[in-house]
């Protein structure tokens, strides 16, 4: 058994075919790629069916509140900047519900990977129109269609400043593989957003609608442009697959914070000292 | 009431009235029992705020309404202050700060002239306090060191003026003919001053916090000031969240990894974090929450005081899971509560929250310095094996926590219900199970209860009960009434409350509870829990501290 695997026995409470199980074996695959240990990789998620993802990855988790995985994630890495951090969920809950969270994070660049599966519906509530469904899409909510333009994650991203903004499809899970390292390896804040089909609740965006309204971008396009990356944000029908922009060495929230500044110690493993304490409850 | 005498500064937001407060307190402390509270307007310039400084021969921290010497900074000064002023009250003004008001004795300072004189009007405030030491007859070394301090800042040249500026002050009170302050102490040892927030904070520091997440909201922001001016001393992670759901879900990620973290806030922002809360409860994951209590609903009187959010501490968040409330009514409660609240957040994998309010943060108190126990810094985080589960059942009710990275075992925390080994189940026994273990870790919390503080005679009929804030208060009330056997019992921590509250009770022939709420939320808690029947509520809710006075009249009534 890899080492992030499962027991084989383990009831996946995903839909049959539903793109999570690709993103999955994308993510184990990465994840054993990279060699790293279970025991000092951290997921953090929301709520949703694909904020279960750490349930089914043999690593340490927690899997908090709908919309709240990422203030955990940054949480995580900022008090113990040693573990590998991986904030997972989808588009309601870290667009939508948590897309505070997401905006401020982009700000703090943490050392973090930040994976969110996008089907452009609400899986698990079965069928509402999510932030990135797209206008005139009838749901179970949204009878008339949909009437609000759709969040454009990308966008957002690249224009707060994020220092490494990708979109991968489940549907092509070596290339999502490659796109899963890229992201973790990384250093500072990795938003990859995951084009996925729900077989159940969207029959627009299907698994064919992907293939034929994307497009993997070439090898020749420089990640270092902003411009031209906000300006691929912005391209659809069809997506650009691949990494948008990325940009080396820019400070982490954790390298940025005054704590780590003299001292680079996870804050964790420092110590207390009582008389100091006592010093400054003496006039 | 005791022997006390009290000054009272008037005037506007941004006039300096924090830095005479600090100034007047640090150094007459030396050499009287001082205390000082302060009403403050939510705004940042202009309007009313008043500080009120009381000396007494005793220690006494509660607010008196009577003024002795009142000081006008500006000419709105007067405007709330009439009811305050009795024949004997000492006005000191400009002539035209008093226009239209009767009542004391005017005694004409001018300071604007006097400051002109020096060449600068930016020196009121040092002549001012320069005045007021001639009054009190204050060590001049001390006001000295104490000034150069505070402008340490600033060129020598300034320095000096300010010096100057206060020796000029000093001289202008000294050969006034005034009537008599108060006799004045000798302390045997040096006394820290200090507000409710610095004591919360040193317990914080002395509870082993490393971490803070926060959004600012009066009156709880200035523990988020108090520690960001001590993280790089004593290695505290400070975050300013994008708000406060983010603050305590960052928070419980923070413990989940090993960190002891804090979230600071007021009844408006404890809302939001309700759902984290709940998170705390199920996951097991301790944290630490500060609750500032300021009037409600919604966003109430902003920078007003009242303890209206007992039941929304005590019944905060979705489901069902133990919680402990403690409520710190002096400093150096704040500084040992505060720090077992980590502790006991650790030992028992519960949320503890410290309700204050912005009467008793804001107010400045004299404190012996004490020393910390080590014990409450113990850590109950183990290093995890292979094998480890982080929800075994076989530890009923308390299963040891690991921390991702520590040891060889995974950690797996899930806010659905969840299996032993963390992973969500549907498992109706398992649900029953892992809720009793949850629920079942109150008892434990008992045994270490944080027990009630009884002041006053032991063969008491009246037994009078408060918490937080309104220590000060009824302390002074039953140290100093001529009424014998009314005693007083001081609840600090509110919940879950013990057994032995009710034994209390029982002794009594009435039972009076104090709180600055409208309906008696501690009255409503000892009844449900305990069956105590209180026989008054003594309630103030209009946004101020009872007075002493106020109150001495309110008991006259109440007392059988």
């Amino acid at each position: 058994m890899k080492p992030f695997e499962m027991h084989p026995n383990t009831d996946i409470a995903w839909c049959p075919g539903c793109g999570d199980f690709s993103i999955r074996k994308a993510l184990i695959q990465a994840l054993t790629e990279l060699d790293l240990d279970p025991t000092r990789v951290v997921m953090t998620s929301g709520i949703g069916q694909a904020a279960k993802m750490p349930q089914y990855v043999n690593t340490n988790f927690f899997n908090g509140l709908h919309g709240r995985g990422l203030p955990l994630a940054v949480a995580v890495k900022s008090v113990n900047p040693s573990l590998t951090v991986i904030a997972e969920g989808g588009d309601g809950d870290m667009y939508g519900e948590g897309g505070n969270h997401f905006i401020h994070n982009i700000r703090r660049n943490p050392d973090i990977a930040h994976f969110v599966h996008n089907n452009m519906i609400y899986g698990l509530t079965q069928g509402q129109g999510s932030p990135t469904s797209p206008v005139g899409q009838k749901t179970t909510v949204q009878v008339e269609g949909v009437i609000n333009e759709p969040f454009n994650p990308l966008a957002v991203a690249i224009s707060l400043g994020a220092t490494f903004v990708a979109r991968g499809f489940s549907g092509d899970i070596p290339a999502l593989t490659v796109l899963m390292k890229a992201a973790i390896t990384h250093k500072g804040y990795a938003l990859l957003d995951i084009f996925q089909p729900c077989v159940s609740f969207n029959k627009v965006n299907t698994f064919k609608w992907y293939q034929e309204n994307t497009y993997i971008l070439q090898e020749n396009h420089d990640s270092g442009d902003r411009m031209k990356a906000l300006a691929l944000a912005f391209e659809k029908d069809p997506y650009p697959l691949g990494i948008l922009y990325q940009v080396e060495n820019r400070p982490t929230y954790e390298e940025k914070a005054p704590v780590y500044q003299a001292d680079k110690t996870p804050l964790i493993h420092r110590q207390r000292r009582l008389t100091a304490v006592e010093a400054l409850m003496t006039p | 009431m005791r022997n006390s005498f009290t000054i009272v500064l008037s005037g506007e937001a941004g006039q300096g009235l924090q830095t005479l407060e600090d100034l007047i307190m640090a150094s007459a402390g030396e050499e009287y029992h001082v205390y000082s509270s302060k009403e403050i307007m939510s705004r940042v310039r202009g309007g009313n705020n008043t500080v009120e400084i009381r000396l007494a021969t005793e220690p006494v921290a509660a607010y008196q309404e009577t003024i002795d010497y009142l000081f006008l900074l500006n000419d709105h000064a007067y405007d709330r202050l009439d009811s305050r002023v009795q024949d004997s009250t000492v006005i000191f003004a400009e002539e035209s700060f008093l226009k239209g008001h009767e009542g004391g004795h005017k005694q004409l300072l001018s300071l604007r002239a006097m400051a002109k004189a020096l060449g600068n009007p930016i020196y009121i405030n040092t002549l001012l306090f320069g005045y007021i030491a001639g009054i009190l007859d204050l060590n001049q070394g001390t006001c000295h060191d104490l000034i150069s301090d505070r402008f340490a800042a600033l060129k020598p040249a300034i320095i000096a003026s300010n010096l100057k500026a206060f020796d000029e002050g000093r001289r202008a009170s000294s050969d006034l003919d005034l009537p008599p302050t108060i006799r004045k102490t000798s302390h045997p040892v040096p006394l820290k001053i200090l507000n409710g927030t610095t004591a919360v904070g040193l317990g914080a520091l002395a509870g082993g916090c490393n971490y803070i997440s926060s959004y600012p909201m009066s009156p709880s922001t200035a523990l988020l000031v108090f520690l960001s001016n001590h993280a790089r001393d004593f290695d505290v992670l400070v975050e300013q969240a994008e708000d406060e759901i983010a603050a305590l879900n960052m928070t419980l990620g923070a413990w989940y990894a090993g960190a002891r973290g804090i979230v600071t806030t007021s009844g408006g922002g404890f809302a939001l974090m309700e759902e984290a809360l709940s998170l705390s409860g199920i996951t097991e994951t301790p944290a630490v929450i500060h609750i500032a209590q300021r009037p409600g609903p919604a966003t109430g009187l902003p920078t007003r005081t009242e303890q209206g959010d007992l039941n929304l501490a005590v019944y905060a968040g979705h489901g069902e899971f133990p919680r402990i409330i403690f409520a710190p009514g002096y400093p150096e409660d704040a500084v040992r509560l505060t720090q077992k609240a980590f502790y006991l957040a650790d030992k028992y994998q519960v949320p503890v929250m410290i309700l204050t309010d912005q009467y008793f943060l804001d107010a400045n108190f004299q404190m012996a310095p004490f020393p910390l126990e080590e014990a409450p810094l113990e850590s109950f985080v183990v290093k995890t094996d292979k094998a480890y589960l982080r929800y075994r059942l076989a530890d009923h009710p308390v299963s040891p926590r690991g921390i991702p990275g520590h040891g060889e075992g995974l950690v797996k925390v899930d806010s659905d219900e969840h299996t032993e080994e963390g992973l969500i189940t549907e498992d109706f026994d398992v649900r029953q199970l892992m809720n009793d273990k949850r629920l079942d870790k109150e008892s434990l919390i008992l045994e270490d209860y944080q027990a009630a503080e009884l002041i006053g005679p032991e063969d008491y009929d009246t037994l009078i009960i408060a918490w937080g804030s309104n220590y000060g208060l009824v302390k002074e009330y039953v140290e100093t009434t001529d009424r014998d056997k009314v005693a007083f019992l001081y609840i600090k921590q509110v919940f879950p409350l013990h057994d032995s509250i009710r034994d209390y009770a029982l002794a009594a022939r009435q039972v009076l509870v104090v709180e600055n709420n409208a309906t008696g939320q501690l009255a409503a808690l000892l009844k449900l829990h305990l069956d105590i029947k209180v026989d008054d509520a003594v309630l103030k809710y209009n946004g101020e501290p009872f007075s002493i006075e106020e109150f001495e009249a309110i008991l006259k009534e109440a007392l059988l």
